[in-house]
């Protein structure tokens, strides 16, 4: 442990006289009136696509149609039938060929279309990535405005792993041109529930 | 090989179109910054409180990096120090020894850059397989990244497109970026699924919950970090913030300040080894304690690395990441190379017009323009400028604190440039290189300042 110590050592030593943190006062922070609406708008921008629903229904019909035309799906959402604990734990050779993966956010950041993703939700820590195109299930009253208000509403320290998704993997390394879907999902969908 | 960062941008400039495209795009990378900081009100508040932050961590330094590490070992990570460059490969070594692993991935991280990791462990005989597609592209070409978030600005298309059909066999001639995109995906699945040890960079450490946050548009850091049985993540000791609510103001900052984006398309947050992983944090030092003892120099530790200060910077953009001779190149390279390797990067804070576009974007706000200047009297008073530049500016001095001096020698100046033009107007003269000489006038604005004085 000697460069620990050493290093710890020479910090202490060098390291300026106290600053404080600073104050931070949210009442200066952007508002939106309608969350749902930014929320929508953002998601757009950033490439994701968003559909409102009213009802759960759409989003069963959707899976079973996928199931019974043989798709090599899962869901990891309780709500939407049941889960198949086993296909989650399958290894990455095998997830490679995974076509899609409903999974569900716990809040949706209107300033930025961010969903976070807790390692509960997901099942399996692989799924958002690796899978082709990645299917979002968010509560619209579970939709806030910035990220400050985000962090007030989550703990990260209880989730093993987190993430904040926003839209689609993509790149602009060549030429600066974007493309859509570099490593991780080709698409993203949020479905919202009224 | 001694080059500088001019004779280096001499090269660059050589090929005209290829400079104004590196010019020009990242100018518009500047641009799309500026529309998505002009949509939030709080921007210049934001950017305060994140410097009132970094501020406040690097006085608390010492005691942020224990509880950080308090926390992570709590977290079931592995945490390791390394003193320098040297020690966080020989870690890095060691591990991929005791588990006798073949198969690396990695996700971008200066860090491992600046520690040159990579020709570490080629030395023992170990591939690292680069992610990124930009740092893919450079990997394979053998080459350096040329800008920190970008690592491919300097090619172009077609460049790309021999390298992918030489390496990756892909159809010769065919550049469209989204052909070539899908092959490098394809190509790094593979080298995703067979990998055994993930390495990655750091973006945030937060001290009050051992964690960490990575953040990635293409997702290859999670395509690593949730494939391989060991992960790696490599940080210096800078990355430290206090509070998880204050991720809030760095997230916000740090993609709207780098390519205009609201947030990165991933922003992961690493708590715990993964079921039936290793999980390791290698914090290193690397002349970072000592450089925070460099009261004018210290304030650069705040960086996020959003690269805001390259796409700004006029020389930058006109010279290429190349010129800089470092793995950190730009204004910023100029601020932190001296600190480690003054000699080496003494030409760096000089390659630069002082104009402060670099601070004016930057999100922590970091004088970059001032410490570029105060490098530049360091680097003199230490005597590592050329004994042309010194004599140079010893008769600059010399006349410029004479005044009637100074007025003869304008005097004179102008006399020979009329009498004998060929004595500037010659390969000596290194103005005379890429510019005409200015016609000289027959008086001063002294001298015609005082004929006309009502």
């Amino acid at each position: 442990m000697l460069s620990k110590e050493k290093i710890l050592q020479v910090v202490a030593a060098n390291q300026p006289e106290f600053v404080p943190l600073p104050e931070m006062n949210h009442g200066c922070l952007i508002e939106y009136s309608d969350l749902c609406a930014q929320f929508k708008t953002a998601s757009e921008n950033v490439g994701a696509t968003v559909q409102r629903i009213n009802d759960i229904q759409v989003l069963k019909e959707e899976l079973k149609k996928e199931a019974e035309a043989g798709r090599f799906i899962i869901n990891t959402i309780a709500g939407l039938g049941t889960i198949n604990k086993q296909a989650t734990l399958l290894p990455a050779a095998r997830l490679n060929q995974l076509e899609k993966v409903y999974i569900k956010g716990t809040i949706g950041v209107a300033e930025n279309a961010a969903v976070w993703v807790p390692e509960s939700n997901m099942l399996n820590r692989l799924l958002p990535f690796i899978a082709e195109h990645l299917v979002l299930l968010l509560e619209k009253k579970n939709i806030v405005t910035t990220l400050h208000e985000a962090y007030q509403r989550i703990d990260i320290s209880t989730a093993g792993f987190g993430v904040f998704i926003a839209g689609p993997s993509k790149t602009a390394d060549i030429e600066q041109s974007l493309v859509t879907g570099a490593h991780g999902a080709r698409s993203t969908k949020v479905y919202i529930l009224e | 090989m001694k080059t500088t960062h001019a004779a280096l941008a001499e090269k660059f400039i050589a090929n005209t179109a290829q400079t104004d495209w590196h010019d020009r795009t990242l100018w518009l990378v500047r641009q799309k910054r500026d529309k998505a900081v002009h949509t939030l009100p709080e921007w210049e508040i934001l950017r305060e409180w994140a410097s009132q932050i970094k501020n406040h961590t690097l006085s608390q330094l010492s005691e942020y990096l224990s509880e950080f590490e308090q926390k992570a070992k709590a977290n079931g990570i592995v945490v390791h120090w390394a003193a320098d460059a040297e020690e966080h490969n020989r870690i890095i070594y060691k591990i991929i020894r005791k588990h006798n692993i073949q198969n690396i991935v990695k996700s971008k991280s200066m860090l491992t850059e600046e520690c040159q990791l990579n020709k570490y462990l080629e030395q023992k005989g170990i591939e690292v397989v680069d992610t990124d597609l930009g740092e893919r592209i450079v990997q394979l070409r053998k080459e350096p990244p040329s800008h920190i978030v970008l690592p491919a600005i300097h090619l172009k298309k077609q460049e790309v497109s021999e390298t992918f059909h030489r390496y990756l066999k892909t159809e010769k001639g065919n550049h469209d970026p989204q052909y070539l995109t899908e092959a490098a995906r394809q190509h790094l699945r593979t080298k995703f699924i067979e990998s055994q040890l993930a390495i990655t960079g750091v973006n945030f450490a937060v001290a009050e919950t051992g964690g960490f946050v990575i953040c990635t548009n293409e997702g290859n850091a999670d395509m690593g970090a949730h494939i391989a049985a060991v992960h790696i993540a490599c940080m210096g000791i800078e990355k430290i913030i206090p509070k998880a609510r204050h991720l809030a103001v760095f997230l916000r900052l740090l993609a709207r300040s780098a390519t205009g984006q609201p947030i990165t398309t991933y922003s992961s947050h690493f708590q715990q080894p993964g079921p039936g992983q290793e999980l390791h944090i290698v914090i290193v030092d690397n002349g970072r304690s000592k450089h925070l003892g460099r009261k004018d120099f210290r304030n650069s530790l705040k960086c996020i690395r959003c690269a805001a200060c390259f796409n700004t910077c006029p020389v930058y953009r006109k010279s290429g990441g190349y010129s800089y001779h470092s793995s950190i190149t730009g204004p910023l390279g100029a601020i932190l190379n001296p600190n480690t390797d003054m000699k080496a990067s003494a030409d760096l804070p000089f390659a630069s017009t002082l104009c402060g576009s670099c601070s004016h974007v930057c999100p922590v706000k970091i004088d970059i323009h001032e410490q570029l200047w105060k490098w530049r009297q360091v680097i003199v008073a230490e005597g590592y400028v050329s004994r042309k530049k010194k004599t140079g500016m010893k008769i600059i001095s010399f006349v410029l604190s004479r005044p009637s001096f100074y007025r003869f020698s304008g005097k004179a100046g102008r006399w020979i440039m009329r009498t004998f033009p060929f004595l500037l107007k010659n390969k000596l003269n290194p103005w005379f290189h890429s510019r005409e000489m200015p016609e000289a006038p027959k008086q001063s604005f002294r001298d015609w300042y005082l004929k006309h004085k009502p």
